[in-house]
């Protein structure tokens, strides 16, 4: 059933998930969004796309999670400007900023600094519109970027990055502090922007795959599943049983080995080098175990358009149920030895507590949201397929602490042992791969993944000839970045790595 | 002043400067070893140092006479302050020059070299970490004092000589007020040395550094002198716990077959010593900055239980 939004045309798309698309001017976005927002939905994604070639002229497209499903708004400009709707998304300030300097729409914001230029391009130059070439070489512009300052008796500044003492991804985090209490934490992005949206208008449909499973490393499977589910929106496909249930089982995969190396990094953080050493181990065992049975560690490209590239036989079956019975029991341990060390709880307990109404302020998703007390997990809701007959449990906490976050990274895990046991239980017998039929131009589709991080979404415009018109990938992090600004107030400084890594954040994902 | 004192005085102090990486790369392979992981050959820190002599120094612009001086400073009084300690004799010359209060002040010295050093070149790091150093500075050294005054009590001297002679040339005593001593120390000592729980001496995270924090800036043979300083802190820190709690074994005057044989107990106790602390680092997790009060405050208490038993239950 169509989500009720006064008086808006809302048309389905025909994916595995529940979505509608509707085209409103430029006073109806807010009004769109307010619905929205007053029914308890949030923001997915913001992105513009430039029609004037077609005599269009700028197009916004808003992508609302309401809760019947995702509600895909178009927006048709008739200038440069649009409203500004992060006074109802506050995830919406950073993605219509990253607008302003790709595409150089403005929503009239107070915040006009740029947010991924970096001084790489100058201000007036917009990388994204379509009469600006690949390969243009375009002038510097102004790196210098006005921090938001805090003044006071005792207040210093300390920044951070993006070169860091470790070798970690590179962003830039300047904390405003007493002492060693944080008053305010500003973080400034964008040190990885590399036009992965640009690239996309250069590839065809079918090339579109490998790029996507690159967006963002750590979550290839679910950038590349959204892909798919995005083109097979399109083309108006259903792929093979058998095909969604292994990508449901390396979805799973994916999950517990980001979860393994997230719960070694966090004991690490916490000074407690044993459990990194074991965590690291498991997961390393994990990804051999992937590239014995899948051909890569990562579980890059095995899921394509129209289906998977792998299949599994019984040996290969029995192995990983070997291998999550192990898992599981080693998990076992371990978290009885994390939950029982006091020095490590001593860190983690209170520490970076992100509360219930700041997440849901915020619009906060994914494993963020779950341990703030939030039912936001897209194979719970909408359960698509083979989800829904999964059925998998949504694992949560209240106190949005680091411990909160810890607890819901060993329940995850453990559902994922479980689900990867169900699902190697019921593998249907069918082909794992089609041929999806050639995709008209227009053609529009989106894919809605929960990846281990939070929800991952893609949106693709098919061109003529199978060609990528638009491809937008969205990673959870957009909206959860500013969460860890809120999250970090009030600890001190030496507690931000721990805070940090307890989010663990994509930078790749979400510079684009 | 006798020739073999002499000859053990330079002895221990070529020993202490040689040596004390290789105690820094036992350390780190009991480390390893417990973290199940192929341990880095034990003279992994002497190729680091050499490494680190034959690279350039670079030098931030606004660095003063005082940011390059630092380094041999710090060295010095660390290597001085190794002189001191008896590990291999208790015969020996400079101990006459200077006794346990002094050496605490020769590791107050390094250490404030080491703090204005870091705030000298102004990286918002460099004060983070001198701040946060002395921090537990002043709260780690007088718990260090406390312990000393109870080994001074038990063997009427502030001389360390004469304090190691007293509790390892008596017949078999058993002091309980050593007992409390002994912990203190330790605790005192991994705060002092940058370990778990209090620093994480391998850490890549800046915003949590104390000792790493004030050592950015440095590098070529400043960092050098700096990392082996490190290395001669722990070993010094060692020698004296092992000074005071386990003496036996440390020659007395004029014995030279006591100083061949000291060496080689030397180095076992110090193998020990050296297999738990590693252990006590794998156990524990880093502490909140703010519980490093607490920690070096239950440090001092104990150390002042010491005296107290020493005084109603030894005197």
């Amino acid at each position: 059933m169509p989500p009720g939004i006064g008086g808006l045309r809302l048309a389905p798309l025909p994916g595995a998930v529940p979505a509608w698309r509707a085209s409103v001017d430029s006073d109806g976005l807010r009004r769109v969004c307010e619905a929205v927002a007053g029914s308890g939905g949030r923001l997915g994604a913001l992105w513009a796309s430039d029609e004037r070639d077609r005599g269009a002229g700028f197009v916004l497209h808003a992508v609302l999670v309401a809760f019947e499903g995702l509600v895909c708004v178009d927006v048709r400009l008739d200038g440069e400007t649009y409203a500004d709707v992060s006074d109802i998304f506050p995830a919406a300030g950073r993605m219509q900023r990253a607008i302003a300097d790709l595409m150089g729409l403005r929503a009239g914001m107070r915040d006009t600094r740029g947010w991924l230029r970096h001084g790489a391009w100058r201000e007036d130059a917009f990388p994204l519109r379509r009469d600006v070439a690949l390969d243009a070489r375009l002038p510097a512009g102004d790196p210098r970027y006005a921090f938001v300052p805090v003044e006071g008796e005792g207040v210093h500044e300390i920044p951070v990055g993006p070169v860091h003492a470790g070798i970690i991804e590179p962003g830039h985090f300047r904390f405003s502090v007493v002492g060693e209490r944080v008053l305010r934490l500003e973080e400034r992005l964008g040190y990885t922007h590399k036009g992965v949206e640009k690239r996309f208008e250069s590839l065809s449909l079918e090339e579109g795959a490998r790029l996507a499973a690159r967006v963002s490393g750590d979550s290839s499977v679910a950038f590349s599943w959204a892909y798919a589910m995005a083109l097979e929106t399109a083309a108006a496909r259903k792929v093979p049983e058998r095909a969604l249930w292994l990508r449901a089982l390396l979805l799973e995969r994916e999950r517990v080995a980001n979860h393994l190396g997230d719960l070694g990094a966090l004991g690490n953080d916490g000074g407690l080098a044993f459990g990194l050493a074991q965590f690291s181990r498991m997961k390393e065992h994990l990804l051999r175990n992937n590239a014995a049975l899948f051909g890569h560690r990562y579980l890059m490209d095995r899921v394509v358009p129209g289906g998977v590239t792998v299949d599994l036989d019984a040996a290969g079956a029995d192995s990983i149920l070997a291998e999550a019975d192990r898992l599981e029991d080693e998990l076992r341990t371990l978290r009885d030895i994390y939950y029982d060390h006091a020095g490590l709880q001593d860190r983690c307990i209170n520490c970076g507590r992100l509360t219930s109404r700041t997440a849901a302020a915020l619009g906060v998703v994914g494993l963020a949201a779950r341990a703030s007390g939030h039912a936001i997990d897209a194979r719970v809701f909408p359960g698509h397929a083979p989800y829904g007959e999964l059925g998998p449990r949504l694992c949560s906490h209240r106190n949005g602490d680091v411990a909160a976050r810890i607890v819901v990274r060993f329940e995850e895990a453990f559902e994922s042992l479980d689900l990867q046991r169900k699902v190697l239980h019921t593998l249907p017998s069918t082909p794992t791969l089609v041929r999806l039929p050639e995709i008209a131009q227009r053609a529009f589709g989106i894919g809605w993944i929960e990846g281990w991080r939070g929800e991952v979404l893609v949106a693709v415009e098919a061109d003529a000839g199978g060609r990528i018109r638009r491809c937008h990938p969205h990673d959870p992090s957009w909206q959860n970045w500013p969460a860890l600004e809120h999250a970090v107030i009030g600890n001190i400084v030496p507690d931000f790595p721990l805070i940090n890594k307890s989010f663990n954040l994509s930078y790749a994902g979400a510079d684009l | 002043m006798s020739a073999a004192g002499i000859a053990a005085q330079f002895a221990e102090l070529a020993l202490a400067v040689l040596l004390a990486p290789l105690l820094t790369g036992w350390v780190n392979q009991c480390r390893a070893w417990l973290q199940n992981k192929s341990a880095p050959g034990i003279l992994q820190p002497y190729r680091v140092l050499a490494k680190l002599f034959q690279k350039e120094v670079i030098l931030a612009h606004n660095a003063s006479p005082l940011f390059r001086s630092a380094p041999y400073l710090i060295f010095g009084s660390l290597a001085l302050s190794a002189a001191i300690v008896p590990t291999l004799g208790t015969d020996l010359p400079l101990n006459e020059a200077a006794d346990a209060i002094a050496l605490v002040g020769l590791l107050a010295l390094a250490r404030l070299f080491i703090a204005l050093a870091a705030m000298d070149v102004g990286t918002a790091f460099g004060t983070l970490g001198a701040r946060r150093e002395m921090m537990v500075g002043f709260l780690a050294e007088p718990a260090l004092l406390m312990v000393f005054f109870t080994a001074s009590l038990i063997s009427h001297s502030t001389s360390l000589s004469t304090i190691v002679a007293a509790i390892a040339h008596r017949e078999l005593v058993i002091y309980p007020s050593m007992a409390f001593a002994g912990v203190a120390f330790v605790m005192v000592s991994l705060a002092e040395n940058a370990r778990i729980p209090i620093d994480n001496p391998a850490t890549h995270l800046e915003l949590t550094m104390i000792h790493e924090a004030m050592v950015l800036e440095y590098s070529g043979r400043h960092l050098a002198l700096i990392e082996w300083a490190a290395s001669l802190k722990l070993f010094v820190h060692m020698c004296i716990g092992l000074a005071l709690f386990f003496p036996f074994g440390i020659a007395g005057g004029g014995d030279w077959l006591g100083l061949v044989l000291a060496l080689p107990a030397l180095a076992a106790k110090l193998a020990v010593g050296g297999a738990a602390l590693a252990l006590i680092e794998m156990l524990s997790a880093k502490m909140r900055i703010f519980r490093a009060p607490e920690f070096l405050g239950t440090a001092f208490l104990l150390a002042v239980l010491a005296m107290l038993v020493h005084v109603m239950l030894e005197g």
